[in-house]
């Protein structure tokens, strides 16, 4: 990107110089932050969806740990509690990443996107400004959780590096399935839409996994889904690191996975903006 | 539930429209039409009676003489003007599109429309639901890309370079289009923010739109409060924190009732005296009257007629006289004896006993009447002049009413 400098004399009460617009990689991030500002100011404002947000989670944590936790075996953990909590954690980031696809289809009925793709603005730092505002967000669910979890007998094992490593892990892979939704938020016509499209298929991917139970205990055409499911291999991954296991390969495949969908939707869904936006 | 959203909106925006008594006038005049001349007016689709098409086409070429676009040499919307490092210079034409063509699958949205704007002048697009106005409008903003042709802002092709172009334009598009969750303050400065304003110049640029646009005292409540009114003013206060050259205004009183209409084109009208360069686009013909220097008419993406207000009546029989009768049965002769003088279609209605019939200047026109009348013995009530209205307009020129097309609207809605 180059800045234009424009010679030409002035016209009718307002100057060209005026009308030119600063580009550059900087102005990407600062417009992206402006939009991400945008939705995290109105977050107070709709504390429902907060609630929402935290309720749901505390009540899968408190739901699995004292109904399930007695029947439930796993090998390799005496309790299930450590082995459940970090699945939980997963489960509700990614469930998190749906309000993406809700609010983007929101900016896109009422018009807002239509206005911003008609400001000088980087178009791209409008789906940027989105998925990083609900990353935000879900570091406040996250918050509350990670208490609720120590509440209940939940603990940290591993080093707090290990710790955090898991921590980061999850906000990155939420940060993928973010912009998997923002490509769904522009591919479906309607909110209501976007509700179902972008939640109803995180069950199965949630649970045909080993965020709950060990795969060897489901039935044998199962097993090799549950296994290949990417979101087994990222709980595999951050449930090792805060019991202070090794977490070996998982680890990078859980990262790879999160870089490879972040790329591979957000080229999608700017693509789609374009187009989408355009309808 | 799942309607594609700018469907719904046309469905509702059809329903809201229907509740108007211009609907039941339309109407009636349609009705009243077909049942005297059933035969001489084409009424299908795209179709415009035959007596009226070498009017349309003549005032075309007029328009289009007088269209800078099209002078040879001068060229003030060639390519060279875009290129990077000139700028615009007094005489071009702020807004110009030429040849704009775009097709949406079947639906052929625009085949090939021009036209463009002096500086500081405000032009009405003015047609029927489903014309092609909002696709004119989305391509000069940047939002479509079109088929074919070229669209023009400060000389910036808006294909080519949409980024400086955005930084020139402000628009309101059919939906009030501010974020719910901001108040009146936020929003202007979020957009203020986009436009790389300084925040505190933005902050500062948003309190003076508030104030002049009355939102002072909702200024910090959050927008989902607004009123219809107050939305459209704040999303019209948003397109202009940028200062821009150019304001596409799309249907902007749609939707709105009757009072917020009225401030909203004081509004308009208070706009266009501060120099600002409009694209309105209208369905209400009495709105291009109102505020638009020029007005283009636009039918099933076509340019039909373009020039004033005053012109568009003139030139197409714009001044009537309309006889009203003592016994309806007496008609068919008063249009027989008023041959002579006609220059158009007239429009009878039984119900009323009067018939309308445009012609050429107001002249004497009436004392020939009575005396025409008289010569033939037919008792008159009323003999008077009357200026034709936008409606008469766009009613001459396409043979159909708006509200025939809103019909085929609700048709191909249906299909």
């Amino acid at each position: 990107m180059t800045t234009t400098i424009d010679i030409s004399p002035t016209h009718a009460g307002t100057t060209t110089d005026e009308h030119e617009v600063a580009s550059g990689p900087r102005w990407v991030l600062r417009d992206s932050w402006t939009e991400a500002l945008r939705h995290m100011r109105a977050l107070p404002r709709n504390p429902e969806m907060l609630l929402f947000a935290t309720i749901q989670p505390i009540m899968f944590v408190v739901l699995f740990v004292y109904v399930f936790g007695g029947a439930i075996d796993v090998p390799g953990y005496d309790n299930y509690k450590q082995y459940l909590l970090p699945g939980i954690f997963a489960q509700t980031v990614l469930f998190n990443s749906s309000f993406t696809a809700v609010g983007i289809a929101d900016d896109l009925q009422k018009g807002f996107i239509d206005r911003l793709r008609s400001l000088p603005m980087y178009p791209a730092a409008v789906l940027i400004g989105r998925t990083i505002s609900d990353v935000l967000r879900n570091v406040i669910t996250f918050v509350v959780m990670f208490a609720v979890a120590l509440m209940v007998g939940f603990r940290v094992e591993g080093t707090y590096a290990e710790a955090a490593l898991a921590t980061l892990l999850l906000f990155g892979f939420s940060y993928a399935f973010c912009w998997i939704q923002a490509w769904i938020g522009l591919s479906v016509k309607s909110v209501e839409a976007a509700n179902s499209a972008g939640f109803i298929w995180m069950f199965p991917l949630t649970f045909v996994s080993s965020a709950f139970v060990d795969p060897e205990s489901m039935p044998g055409w199962l097993q090799p889904i549950a296994e290949a499911n990417p979101f087994t291999i990222v709980t595999d991954a951050t449930r090792a690191l805060y019991n202070g296991n090794d977490p070996g390969s998982d680890l990078w495949v859980a990262i790879a996975w999160a870089i490879g969908l972040t790329i591979v939707f957000a080229s999608l869904a700017a693509r789609r903006f374009n187009r989408a936006a355009a309808r | 539930m799942f309607m594609h959203p700018e469907i719904a909106n046309t469905l509702l925006e059809d329903k809201r429209r229907d509740l108007e008594a211009s609907a039941a006038r339309h109407r009636l005049r349609r009705v009243v039409r077909l049942a005297q001349r059933p035969t001489t007016v084409a009424d299908t689709d795209g179709e415009f009676p035959a007596a009226w098409r070498s009017v349309v086409l003549r005032m075309d070429e007029q328009a289009a003489l007088q269209r800078p676009s099209r002078t040879a040499g001068a060229a003030p919307v060639s390519t060279t003007t875009s290129v990077r490092g000139q700028g615009p210079h007094e005489d071009e034409p702020a807004v110009a599109a030429v040849g704009l063509t775009k097709r949406f699958g079947e639906t052929e949205a625009l085949r090939g429309v021009d036209f463009s704007i002096p500086r500081s002048r405000v032009l009405g697009l003015l047609g029927p639901t489903g014309a092609g106005k909002t696709t004119a409008v989305r391509i000069l903003a940047t939002l479509l890309t079109p088929d074919a042709g070229q669209a023009f802002v400060d000389g910036i092709d808006v294909v080519r370079d949409p980024r400086r172009a955005r930084a020139r334009i402000g628009l309101t598009g059919q939906y009030a289009a501010v974020d719910e969750r901001l108040t009146g303050a936020e929003n202007l400065e979020h957009v203020g923010r986009l436009f790389h304003l300084p925040v505190k110049e933005a902050r500062e640029r948003a309190r003076e739109l508030l104030a002049r646009f009355d939102l002072e005292d909702a200024a910090d409540r959050v927008a989902t409060g607004y009123s219809g009114g107050m939305r459209r003013r704040l999303d019209i206060a948003m397109s202009l924190i940028g200062r821009p050259s150019v304001l596409f205004l799309d249907e902007p009183t749609t939707g709105l009732d009757p009072r917020s209409r009225m401030s909203m084109w004081t509004l308009i009208e208070e706009l266009a005296r501060g120099g600002t360069t409009t694209l309105l686009t209208t369905q209400y013909l009495e709105e291009a009257d109102r505020l638009a220097d020029e007005i283009v008419v636009i039918d099933h993406g076509l340019v039909i007629a373009r020039g004033t207000s005053a012109e568009l009546k003139r030139r197409i029989g714009g001044e009537r006289v309309e006889v009203m009768l003592a016994d309806a049965r007496d008609l068919g002769r008063v249009v027989e004896v008023l041959a002579p003088i006609a220059c158009g279609d007239e429009i009878v209605d039984q119900s009323a006993a009067s018939v309308v019939v445009p012609v050429r200047s107001p002249d004497g026109v009436v004392p020939q009447v009575v005396r025409m009348l008289d010569a033939a013995s037919i008792t008159a009530r009323d003999v008077a002049m009357r200026h034709a209205t936008l409606d008469d307009v766009f009613l001459t020129l396409t043979g159909r009413t708006a509200e025939d097309d809103d019909a085929d609207q609700d048709r191909r809605d249906a299909a």
